[in-house]
């Protein structure tokens, strides 16, 4: 299952990569205009380092495998958030070889915990928290009412892409959209669109392995 | 002595902050930079800035010195990664970096001990141009 974790992390990457100029927009509109760049630019090194782990690593080193190359490559905030976010994960996904729908509710748990911790802000203030935060109650809602992995990543999504849409309503109070106040009203948070291109990837990736399209 | 660490998304901004602040400093006093990204490029790596925090120290403590916000995210990951007898002996500066800086090199060089150097770096958060 850590091939397919790996693979999951390719997925990612890719999506990243291939959204770079629109991760770039969102940001040159209420910010320093490199979000696309700095991801594209840290994905790039989290597919090769990845691509060079055996399939018989854990999934917990996997992901930290992860948070330690976009810590150290991405360069702008999104760098130690996400890599805090996949650290938190990787502790919360620690030996497992599989995961089931409680091990990823646990895991997204953790890394939204991390970014939280880290970045010092709570729903509702124009950040990836504001795409994470519904992802997560909708995946939970989900998994516990037994629906199968790729409906509850499919709500997730929804969730997720409906919460980055909101931050459009929000003046910016965090990060460098600050500094634009009211300006930065009626442009979508940057890290919320990443959150969702990540999530999607993630559901792209598990509905393929399925076969169902 | 306490160390002092400048943090900044730009190598040139922490070399050129390290200069000025190096004219104040007495001999032995340690200021290392933690500027810019693994390729030069504008931003921030807990990496550089761990391994900067871990060369600063020689018992005494460090006091780092943060530019922009992201900096400080940066810098609370390097944390992470220290070694736990380390720990306790760094402190993240509340203070601009330029001026913070220079205060906190002034008071270091002096023999001050952390909480000092960091009291006194974070006055400059007062200074007035005006």
């Amino acid at each position: 299952m850590s091939k397919q974790a790996i693979e999951a992390i390719v997925a990612m990457g890719e999506a990243v990569i291939q959204n770079k100029e629109l991760l770039t927009d969102l940001d040159a509109a209420i910010g320093d205009a490199d979000h696309g760049i700095n991801m594209a630019r840290g994905f790039a090194a989290v597919i090769d380092k990845v691509g060079g782990l055996s399939p018989e690593t854990d999934i917990g080193t996997v992901l930290k495998t992860v948070a330690m190359t976009l810590i150290s490559t991405v360069g702008g905030a999104s760098g130690p958030l996400y890599g805090t976010a996949f650290l938190r994960a990787a502790t919360a996904g620690q030996g497992k070889q599989t995961i089931d729908g409680a091990s990823a509710v646990a895991m997204l748990k953790a890394a939204i915990d991390g970014i939280q911790s880290r970045g010092k802000a709570v729903q509702g203030e124009k950040t990836m928290l504001d795409a994470l935060e519904p992802a997560l109650a909708a995946f939970e809602k989900s998994v516990t009412a037994g629906k199968s992995l790729i409906e509850s990543l499919d709500q997730a999504c929804l969730a997720a892409k409906a919460g980055a849409e909101s931050t459009k309503t929000i003046v910016a109070t965090k990060g460098r959209a600050r500094y634009l106040g009211e300006r930065s009203l009626g442009h979508e948070d940057p890290g919320a669109v990443s959150s969702c291109i990540l999530l999607q990837a993630v559901t792209d990736y598990c509905r393929k392995q399925q076969g169902t399209v | 002595m306490v160390g002092v660490v400048i943090v900044s998304h730009s190598a040139k901004a922490a070399e050129g902050i390290r200069e000025i602040a190096a004219q104040m400093s007495q001999a032995g006093q340690k200021i290392l930079v933690a500027g810019g990204t693994q390729d030069g490029g504008i931003g921030t790596d807990a990496m550089k800035i761990a391994e900067a925090i871990r060369e600063a120290d020689d018992g005494d403590g460090v006091a780092v010195m943060v530019d922009l916000g992201s900096a400080i995210f940066s810098t609370e990951t390097a944390l992470e990664f220290l070694e736990e007898a380390l720990l306790p002996r760094v402190q993240i500066v509340d203070a601009p970096v330029l001026e913070g800086t220079v205060s906190a090199v002034v008071q270091a060089s002096l023999g001050g001990k952390l909480d000092e150097v960091v009291a006194s770096a974070e006055e400059a958060r007062d200074l007035r141009k005006k």
